[in-house]
């Protein structure tokens, strides 16, 4: 299956990821009208420390534990894609603090939100991916 | 602060509409141009520290910014131009040689457009390149006299060492230093897939590269910098460095600040040191110490090479090219005066030297006047900027061209003509780690293979509709090109008709 791997050796620390993740799920044409004046919460980011930056999103694990862990069934493996039912989860949160990655986060409206590698957008595939101007993050198979 | 008399040269003009203050910007200029306001939560910018790169236009998500030319303006005069008048307070206010980078952007003549090319029409047929094969082949190296056979009648191969180009190009010297690794691995790697040669200039082959051996010109150059028998042994050829079309008559300097870990390693000289590369070899004061050198190299790689000199194209750009011819050099390469540098005085980069167009077709005609031709083969470089450029050239006499400018536009350059700070936005003229990541040689290699791949095609089509199949074929074929605004004397020295003639 196709995942989203990250190369910290390419990454520029430029956040250009985040900006076309919160685009990206915004469903809206164009990024100036989505995401102006908006304080984004992207379900990519990126961690830097001492001239090292890299971007983190969900492995979308083969046994996840936040899907085991999650007590609603609102966190699923679909196709080998971890999936979030936003009305299923209870915002319990965890899920949080199970992940080893950090990679789920909480939405505004409570509910946990996380990757879902752009299946649910119109973008069809990750936007971060296409939005990376270095091929720091791509989308690949890897066995 | 006293009083400074420069104005910024360009505005940077932001679309607020536009900005979502992602800060890309910010994060991605070296030269600290953007800032962003956390309390009003928009960006700034410092229009006075902007160079005009394009990094921050390229990389907004939002397309808010764009680079426009400032009109404040001086009381006009066609005499003193704002440019004279500014260039004028730099040094008032430094007292120090202006310094520029990459090629002469001055207003002079560019010959090749103002040359066109023929085509074929009712009387020979044109040849299509997508139906018919086509050959791009090119083979640089000195041709054998004649033909020698042994005892028995066979004929024996005295054909001297040759390189073989899949098409008539090769990246020219950029050194390891001036360039940086990443743009280094792009090129090279770019040179093997398309099988073509890239060159290492005269900074040495970094470790890591020698494994690219088989598509590598290896240079030395005045400073000798990086020079050893595996050096001489690993590349496919030896080019030896007498001028730059960018800096004729002058050398090279590259700051101690720049010679540090790889650098200073691959130079072998210690870090801190100062690479300063004379104005001329030492050791060459005529064309018999030249030879002295070509030999010196041939007997170093056992006559196994090719040894190319190069020379910039200047005043009597075909006699020297005739002396080169009978020293031994199997490859001329001719730099023209608009080529690139990593870091030149102002003044000689836009005052010295002659264009590639005139210095190329003197060059041909002298050596063919003379019977020497075959002796070697002729490289031109100096703003080669499409596949028309080349077409020209090779018709004018060239056997292959030298790119470079144009192969750092394919990684991203925008000619802001800034190399000589070091602070390259774009990765490729710097050797700032964390500016030199910015350039991801898969990607980089990948862009020179799709330029050169495209321009490939391109030269196929044009000698296609001329009717020739074979690029060697069009080689010195003058009839071919056709002149337009020049005169008479311009017409005779490029050794071309009038259009319509």
């Amino acid at each position: 299956m196709k995942r989203v791997y990250v190369n910290e050796k390419w990454c520029l620390g430029c956040h250009l990821c985040e900006y076309y993740c919160a685009f990206g799920e915004s469903n809206k044409k164009d990024m100036a009208r989505a995401l102006k004046d908006i304080k984004i919460n992207p379900k990519i980011w990126i961690e830097e420390k001492d001239g090292v930056s890299f971007a983190v999103s969900c492995r979308h694990c083969k046994e996840p534990l936040c899907v085991k862990s999650c007590i609603t069934g609102a966190l699923t493996i679909k196709d080998g894609v971890v999936t979030i039912n936003k009305d299923k989860c209870i915002s319990c949160y965890t899920c949080i603090l199970i992940c080893p990655y950090g990679a789920v986060s909480p939405s505004e409206d409570g509910a946990v939100q996380k990757c879902e590698l752009c299946v649910k957008t119109t973008w069809g595939t990750p936007a971060c991916v296409e939005g990376c101007p270095n091929g720091a993050i791509v989308f690949e198979e890897r066995g | 602060m006293a009083v400074n008399f420069l104005y910024p040269d360009y505005e940077v003009s932001r679309n607020d509409d536009r900005c979502i203050a992602c800060r890309v910007c910010e994060r991605q200029c070296a030269n600290e141009v953007h800032e962003f306001l956390a309390d009003t939560n928009k960006m700034v910018s410092d229009d006075a520290k902007c160079v005009n790169c394009h990094r921050c236009v390229a990389l907004c998500p939002t397309r808010a910014l764009k680079i426009v030319k400032n009109n404040n303006t001086y009381k006009e005069n066609a005499n003193w131009s704002a440019k004279t008048m500014n260039e004028l307070y730099r040094q008032a206010s430094s007292g120090g040689v202006l310094l520029s980078s990459m090629g002469n952007p001055e207003n002079y003549p560019v010959y090749f457009d103002k040359i066109l090319l023929n085509a074929s029409q009712v009387t020979n047929p044109s040849i299509d390149p997508l139906r018919e094969p086509m050959e791009t082949r090119v083979f640089l190296g000195a041709k054998p006299q004649n033909i020698e056979r042994d005892e028995a009648g066979r004929i024996v191969n005295n054909l001297p060492p040759h390189l073989t180009l899949s098409m008539p190009m090769m990246f020219s010297a950029m050194s390891y230093g001036s360039i940086s690794y990443n743009a280094h691995e792009s090129l090279a790697r770019a040179a093997e897939e398309l099988g073509i040669l890239y060159n290492t200039g005269e900074g040495g082959l970094h470790e890591d590269f020698y494994c690219y051996g088989k598509n590598t010109i290896v240079q030395v150059a005045s400073g000798r910098f990086g020079v050893h028998p595996d050096y001489l042994n690993s590349g496919a050829a030896i080019e030896i460095k007498i001028g730059q079309g960018a800096k004729p008559g002058i050398g090279g300097h590259l700051p101690g600040e720049k010679i540090v870990g790889d650098i200073s390693r691959t130079r072998m000289i210690p870090e801190g040191s100062d690479a300063i590369s004379p104005a001329p070899h030492h050791d060459i004061y005529s064309i018999e110490d030249l030879r002295q050198l070509v030999f010196s190299l041939k007997e170093a790689t056992n006559y196994q090479k090719p040894i190319i000199v190069k020379i910039a194209a200047v005043h009597n750009v075909a006699a020297i090219a005739s002396g080169i011819a009978r020293s031994g050099a199997d490859i001329i390469a001719i730099d023209g005066f608009r080529g690139g540098t990593g870091a030149a005085p102002t003044r000689i980069r836009d005052h010295v030297g002659v264009p590639i167009e005139l210095a190329l077709a003197g060059v041909d005609k002298r050596l063919r006047d003379e019977g020497i031709r075959d002796n070697v083969s002729i490289v031109a470089g100096g703003s080669i900027r499409s596949s028309a450029d080349i077409v020209k050239a090779i018709a004018l006499g060239a056997d292959c061209v030298y790119i470079a400018t144009a192969a750092l536009i394919a990684l991203g350059c925008h000619l802001c003509r800034s190399c000589h700070t070091g602070k390259c936005n774009w990765g490729i003229a710097t050797q700032v780690p964390d500016l030199v990541k910015r350039l991801n040689p898969e990607i980089g290699y990948k862009r020179l293979v799709n330029l050169l791949t495209a321009w490939q095609h391109e030269i196929k089509e044009m000698i296609g509709g001329m009717g020739i199949n074979s690029i060697e074929s069009l080689k010195g074929n003058r009839l071919m090109l056709r002149g337009v605004g020049l005169s008479e004397k311009e017409l005779e020295i490029l050794g071309i008709k009038y259009a319509g003639e």
